[in-house]
């Protein structure tokens, strides 16, 4: 449906001082009172940097948002994808009226209510039922309104039991299903969703995950939906914005965006040359991790089997076999694989390591590897060489965001006795 | 150009108040005053009750402090009821004063993932505390019952009892607007929260609420009457116990003092909440 515009952003900049407030940033303060009652422009607002926390800055200020423009469209559903740190939920904060952008305005029409979190404003001690109306209210809902709805809102969460105990007795668990509960009923044209919101065990998120779909596709309204978790956003949405260190460098068809994410990204390349990983016997070329050498997808999937392929010339005789060790998001090892049944040769060495279908759990894993001599000692070390993020295909489809337990998931044999 | 419903910009006007969108929260208002209300004696066993205690043990301590050791008068009323109106009327004052003053910081958890008129939460403050109030203020006039029946009392009624409702709203509004001028300067720098702490404490000094204004004379007269509590304060008694001062003038004064003191209030308010989040 081409729809009219009913969410229009305009330059708009976020800039954040770093550091303490203190008694210095009074003297800015003053400095910048100064300057505007002079009509001169902000002295500080000049020397904000672009934000990437890994690199040092030279300035207190930096722009967590850059000049962002963009517009939705009625009934779109929009994804906002990019890393931890890229400015996702600065512009959240934005769009939500949490806080002020530094410049730019933004142009809303209808209606406009964002999650941000479940549950925000739950008093513990009032029971379930209080809270749903209190809770309710501060996203924006007439008593009325809640009223109508809260036999459906009981209902959902499914917590019917404990409805008039205080929240503050419940489990974690219950706490969430009734305040996703809330938050899946309000009514507005258009909604602004972090992911964080899909919780609890794997049956409500299953409802949860329904129920956005619901709301997106079923009921028409526009939504914008905040995550970096690329299955849950190109399940749920059409379009998408990929931000990174504060700026929109794409915007487009979801496949395109999130094709564009995962290939912009340093935290997960599948393909990596090199030339920094060498010593006198053995040169590391490059790595490569797909499932299907002929795929352009830039995902990893984990109902399909992974391939590892390693380019790399050996230089001396010395060098006896490699041998990846796995780690996991937490870097925890989990298992070692060698190229012990092959000869390596002198020269170029190409070698195609196969993990069989489900047996990465989906997450993020790295690599680190390690060159051993025919003496069993280890010639070369680099920690950290590669990084993969494998992506539950299941999850894709929607039907579930959580994560079974583990690092591994392989799929044994099961059968009678 | 086109008309957007709603238009969030980098700009802050400070004369735009968005009342309307205040109005249109008007459940929420009501629902957190409910919070307030059903949380504060939860788990209790005297519940409400203890919305009697603290005025009545503190009646009892100055009673004995400021009457029988310090022996200030108290224009010839029972001890029990010039102090009990005092505190009271005070105790609503500065309640509302410093739970406002704490708005910002309080609730910044809520303010962070959601928004509202934040000018709701001082106002809810406010009126959970009226509630408050109200019931300290049934006490007082049960105690004002008692003492003209079953003692040697003979009450001084006069008609300023009408004016009493007109009081209260002056001094929530007082409330209101200094705890709010407050809050937004805390949001950046700490400093002022610990002066709220302490100053009010002591501008209960500057009220005559342990001593009656007619004790006062001279140069400290005219400080003590800058002080906008002391017309509502003088008011409230002399409706009810027929002693202290009544001026019209008093009554315009406090007034105007917390009409002119809301206006900043709420501008300066609306200023700071739409960025209050980055300094926190």
């Amino acid at each position: 449906m081409e729809g009219k515009v009913v969410l229009k952003a305009e330059n708009i900049s976020k800039m954040y001082r770093l550091g303490l407030v203190n008694s210095r940033s009074l003297s800015a303060d003053i400095n910048r009172w100064w300057h505007l009652v002079r009509g001169k422009e902000d002295p500080n607002l000049k020397i904000g940097e672009l934000n990437n926390r890994a690199v040092k800055g030279n300035s207190d200020y930096v722009w967590a948002l850059k000049d962002i423009n963009f517009e939705v469209n009625a009934g779109d559903t929009m994804a906002i994808i990019g890393r931890n740190g890229a400015g996702k939920s600065t512009l959240l904060k934005l769009l939500s009226r949490v806080t002020q952008p530094t410049t730019g305005s933004i142009g809303v029409k209808g209606r406009i209510a964002s999650l941000l979190e479940v549950g925000t404003g739950f008093h513990p001690e009032l029971t379930g039922r209080d809270n749903i109306y209190l809770n309710g209210a501060i996203l924006g809902m007439r008593k009325s309104e809640i009223k109508q709805k809260l036999d459906q809102i009981i209902d959902f969460s499914g917590v019917e039991r404990y409805i008039d105990t205080p929240v503050k007795r419940y489990s974690s668990g219950m706490y969430v299903r009734l305040a996703f509960a809330v938050a899946a009923h309000l009514e507005s044209e258009i909604l602004i969703i972090d992911e964080v919101l899909a919780v609890g065990d794997m049956e409500f998120q299953k409802k949860c995950l329904g129920k956005m779909d619901e709301v997106a596709k079923g009921q028409g309204r526009t939504v914008l939906f905040v995550s970096h978790n690329m299955a849950a956003v190109k399940s749920l949405c059409e379009k998408g914005i990929v931000i990174e260190n504060g700026q929109k460098v794409f915007q487009g068809a979801i496949g395109e965006a999130v094709k564009h994410y995962m290939s912009k990204g340093s935290e997960s390349a599948l393909r990596r040359q090199f030339d920094f990983v060498k010593n006198d016997h053995f040169v590391l070329n490059e790595i490569k991790i797909f499932n299907d050498p002929s795929d352009q997808e830039e995902l990893l999937l984990d109902k399909h089997k992974i391939l590892i392929e390693t380019a790399f010339d050996v230089l001396t005789s010395e060098v006896g076999h490699i041998v990846y060790h796995v780690y996991n998001e937490s870097g925890d090892p989990i298992f070692s694989m060698g190229t012990t049944d092959i000869e390596l040769q002198l020269g170029a060495n190409k070698i195609t390591c196969e993990v069989p279908a489900y047996f990465f759990q989906s997450g993020t894993y790295y690599l680190s590897l390690f060159v051993i001599s025919k003496t069993q000692k280890a010639i070369l070390i680099e920690k950290d060489v590669m990084t993969f993020l494998v992506t539950d295909g299941d999850r894709l489809m929607g039907a579930y965001m959580g994560r079974e337990p583990g690092d591994i998931r392989p799929q044994f044999n099961w059968y009678r006795a | 150009m086109k008309k957007w419903d709603l238009e969030i910009t980098s700009k802050t006007f400070w004369w735009k108040w968005n009342l309307q969108e205040v109005w249109r929260y008007r459940d929420l208002l009501l629902l957190l005053v409910m919070r307030d209300y059903k949380a504060s004696f939860r788990q209790t066993i005297l519940g409400p009750i203890w919305f009697f205690i603290q005025p009545i043990f503190t009646t009892i301590v100055y009673t004995f402090v400021f009457n029988r050791v310090a022996k200030l008068g108290t224009d010839d009323q029972p001890p029990a009821l010039f102090y009990l109106s005092g505190v009271i009327l005070w105790n609503y004052f500065s309640t509302s004063l410093t739970s406002t003053s704490n708005a910002f910081i309080q609730n910044a958890s809520i303010f962070g993932k959601v928004y509202f008129p934040r000018l709701i939460i001082p106002v809810s403050i406010v009126l959970s505390n009226l509630m408050k109030f109200s019931v300290q203020l049934a006490f007082f006039l049960c105690m004002l019952v008692y003492y003209a029946n079953f003692t040697s009392y003979t009450t001084h009624l006069s008609w300023h009892i009408a004016l009493v409702p007109l009081l209260v709203l002056n001094m929530a509004l007082l409330g209101l607007g200094a705890g709010m001028i407050i809050s937004s300067f805390t949001t950046k720098y700490r400093d002022l929260a610990y002066l709220v702490t302490f100053g009010v404490q002591l501008l209960m000094y500057a009220t005559p609420v342990v001593y009656p204004l007619s004790m006062v004379k001279g140069k400290l007269l005219s400080i003590i009457l800058l002080n906008p509590m002391t017309g509502i304060v003088e008011g409230f008694r002399y409706g009810f116990l027929g002693t202290g001062s009544f001026e019209w003038g008093m009554l315009a004064y406090s007034f105007s003092f917390a009409a002119v003191m809301l206006v900043i209030a709420i501008s300066l308010f609306n200023r700071v909440e739409k960025s209050f989040m980055d300094t926190v």
